[in-house]
C-alpha cells in the first residue's frame, strides 16, 4: 500500500518556484529519505502534503487520503515535526504536550512521559526558557507521542546532539519496525544512508533521482587515493582531484583500464580505490544536472 | 472547546491589564462626580461654550451637572476609546499571530479544520469582550452606589450596550483583517480604532461631515443622542452590525484557503 502518493505537484509562489511536477511514491512500511540542499523545495512538498498550503497543480494522497479533501484525517494520521520548532509564550513543555494531545482529541500522558524520559525533557520548564535543542525534543515529543502510521520529519536533528540524535533515531528505528512509515527530509547524507531504505532526491524543485539509497550510492564512480607520483593526464572522467602531501585523490568515472595503465606507469608507494560515500554522489548527481543544462 | 480556552488563557494578560485600566479609569472619574458636581455651576458655561470642541464631544447636548451628561461625557470616552483598542487589538491579532509568531506550524499541522480554527478563535475575541464589558457595567453600578448616587439604569444600559456593540463591530472587522496579515498587526488595530473615533469628532464638528456617523461605529455611541432620545440610533447600529458579519465572512473566506507560512 502506497502511504504517499505524489503526482506532478507543482506549486509556485507568485512566479517564484516552489516545486515542479513532483511525483513520489512512498509505501507503507518505508523509511523514506528526502534529499536536496536548502530552497530546493523539501519545505515545500511537506507543507503542501499537511494541507498548509495548496498546490498550483498536481494531486497528491496521504494514507490513501486526498490532500484536498480530507485534511483532517490526514493529519490526525501524520506526525510532523517541524525544522523549527516554535511554540506559544508563557507555556510549559508539559502544557504544550498536553495541548497537542488535546487537540487530537488522545490521553497521550503515557507514551509523552516514556519520550520524555528517553529524550531527557524537563517538562516543567517554560518554552521560551528552552534552547534550540530542547524545543526540538519537545516537538520531537508532539510529533510521536499519538503513535502515528506516518512520521513526517523536516530536518530532524538539526539542534539535537550527537547523542540525542543517536536516541531520536533509535526511537524512530523502533517505531519503524513496529511499521510506521518514516518520511523524512535532510540535507545530511549520512543520516540518510544510515537510516533509510529508499530515498529522493530533489534539486531547484525537481526530484532528479529516486531509488533505493545503495542503487543510489551505486555508480561506477570509485574514489581513488595514491600516494606517490603518477601522470593522471590524458585520463577522461576526473572530478575532484585533491592534492596533498605526496597523495592524489579524484573521484574517477572512466575505463578502468586506461587508469590501471597509468597507475602502472608511475611510482605508487600506497593506493585505495573506494566506493565513494553518498556525499559525493550527491553532489555528483547536482553536476550531472548542471552539466545537462 | 480547547482551542478556545486556549486563546483565553493567552489572552489573560492582556484582558486583565485592559479591564483594570479602564475599570479603573472609569471608577476615577465615577468618583470625581460629587467634587465636580459642587462646583458645576460655573464650569458647566465653560464646558458649553467651547464652540466646535464643546460639539465634538456633545457637551452642548448635555448638562455636565447631571451623572448621566457627566458619565456619558467623560466614561463615555474613557470606555470607547479604551473599549475600541482592545476590541481592536483582541480581533487584529488572533488570526495572524500564528504565522507572525510561528506558532501556525505547530496548530495547523493537528487534526483540526481551519473552520474550526476561526470559530474557537472568533469565540475567544467574543468571549473577552463580552466578559470586560460585564465587568465594567458592573463596576460602573457598583461605583455609582457608592457614592450615593440612584443609579440611571435605561441610560447606563444603553450606553454601555452601545459601547459594546461597538466594540464587537470593531472586533469583528479587525478579526477578518486579521486573516489577511501575515506579520504583526497590533498598528492596523489601534489605526482602525483612532481613526474611527476621530471621524465622530468631526461629525459632530460640522454638520456637512454628519454622514461619517455611519461609518464610525463611535456614530450609534453618542452620549447625547443616547441620553435624550433613550434610545440608540437603528439605522447606525444596523450598520455596524453589517460591517462586522462582513468581517467575519471575510475572516472564514479567506483563512480557509490561505497558503500558510
Amino acid at each position: 500500500m502506497e502511504t504517499i502518493k505524489i503526482e506532478n505537484l507543482t506549486k509556485y509562489y507568485g512566479k517564484a518556484r516552489g516545486i515542479e511536477q513532483v511525483s513520489l511514491t512512498v509505501k507503507a512500511g518505508e523509511f523514506f529519505g528526502f534529499i536536496g540542499p536548502n530552497g530546493a523545495g523539501k519545505s515545500t512538498t511537506i507543507r503542501t502534503l499537511l494541507g498548509l498550503i495548496k498546490p498550483t497543480s498536481g494531486t497528491a494522497s496521504v494514507c490513501g487520503l486526498h490532500i484536498d479533501t480530507d485534511r483532517e484525517r490526514i493529519l490526525g494520521a501524520v506526525g510532523y515535526l517541524p525544522s523549527e520548532a516554535v511554540f506559544y509564550p508563557r507555556m510549559r513543555v508539559k502544557d504544550v504536550l498536553k495541548l497537542s494531545a488535546d487537540l487530537r482529541k488522545k490521553d497521550c500522558e503515557d507514551a509523552a512521559d516514556g519520550l520524555c524520559e528517553r529524550l531527557r525533557l524537563d517538562t516543567s520548564r517554560k518554552v521560551e526558557e528552552l534552547s534550540f535543542g530542547n524545543r526540538k525534543k519537545t516537538a520531537i515529543v508532539c510529533a510521536l507521542q499519538h503513535e502515528p502510521e506516518l512520521l513526517i520529519l523536516d530536518e530532524p536533528t538539526s539542534g539535537l546532539d550527537p547523542l540525542m540524535q543517536k536516541e531520536f533515531f533509535d526511537i524512530l528505528r523502533e517505531r519503524n519496525q513496529l511499521g510506521t512509515t518514516v518520511f523524512m527530509s535532510s540535507h545530511i547524507l549520512p543520516e540518510i544512508q544510515r537510516n533509510c531504505t529508499r530515498a529522493a532526491i530533489i534539486r531547484e524543485g525537481r526530484i532528479i533521482a529516486c531509488d533505493r539509497v545503495e542503487v543510489l550510492a551505486k555508480t561506477n564512480t570509485r574514489r581513488v587515493a595514491v600516494r606517490g607520483s603518477v601522470r593522471l593526464e590524458g585520463l577522461d572522467g576526473i572530478r575532484d582531484r585533491q592534492e596533498s602531501d605526496g597523495t592524489v585523490s579524484f573521484l574517477y568515472s572512466g575505463d578502468i583500464k586506461q587508469l590501471l595503465r597509468s597507475l602502472v606507469d608511475g611510482h605508487i608507494e600506497d593506493i585505495s580505490i573506494s566506493e565513494p560515500d553518498l556525499e559525493e554522489i550527491f553532489s555528483h548527481y547536482y553536476e550531472k544536472e548542471g552539466e545537462t543544462r | 472547546m480547547i482551542l478556545v480556552k486556549h486563546e483565553l488563557r493567552q489572552g489573560r494578560i492582556p484582558f486583565l491589564i485592559w479591564t483594570a485600566s479602564i475599570g479603573g479609569l472609569l471608577a476615577v472619574c465615577i468618583f470625581l462626580f460629587p467634587e465636580m458636581e459642587s462646583q458645576m455651576e460655573g464650569i458647566s458655561d465653560v464646558f458649553s461654550s467651547m464652540g466646535s470642541f464643546t460639539a465634538a464631544f456633545g457637551m452642548d447636548r448635555l448638562s455636565f451637572g447631571s451623572l448621566m451628561g457627566f458619565y456619558s461625557v467623560e466614561c463615555g470616552n474613557v470606555l470607547g476609546l479604551g473599549g475600541a483598542f482592545y476590541a481592536a487589538l483582541c480581533g487584529v491579532g488572533i488570526l495572524s499571530k500564528e504565522e507572525h509568531g510561528r506558532t501556525a506550524e505547530f496548530l495547523l499541522t493537528h487534526p483540526v479544520s481551519r473552520f474550526h480554527i476561526i470559530t474557537g478563535k472568533l469565540t475567544a475575541v467574543l468571549a473577552q469582550v463580552s466578559a470586560m464589558n460585564l465587568i465594567l457595567y458592573a463596576a460602573s453600578i457598583v461605583c455609582m452606589t457608592a457614592i450615593g448616587e440612584d443609579v440611571p439604569w435605561k441610560e447606563l444600559t444603553l450606553i454601555h450596550l452601545a459601547y459594546f456593540l461597538l466594540q464587537i463591530e470593531l472586533a469583528c472587522v479587525c478579526f477578518g483583517i486579521s486573516a489577511f496579515m501575515r506579520r504583526n498587526s497590533i498598528g492596523i488595530g489601534m489605526g482602525i480604532a483612532i481613526m474611527m473615533y476621530f471621524l465622530n469628532l468631526v461629525a459632530n464638528m460640522t454638520e456637512t461631515a454628519e454622514f461619517l456617523k455611519y461609518i464610525t461605529p463611535f456614530g450609534y455611541c453618542e452620549g447625547a443622542d443616547i441620553v435624550t432620545e433613550g434610545c440608540l440610533n437603528i439605522t447606525r447600529a444596523a450598520v455596524g452590525i453589517c460591517a462586522g458579519i462582513t468581517g467575519v465572512i471575510a475572516a472564514y473566506w479567506k483563512y480557509g484557503r490561505k497558503d500558510i507560512h
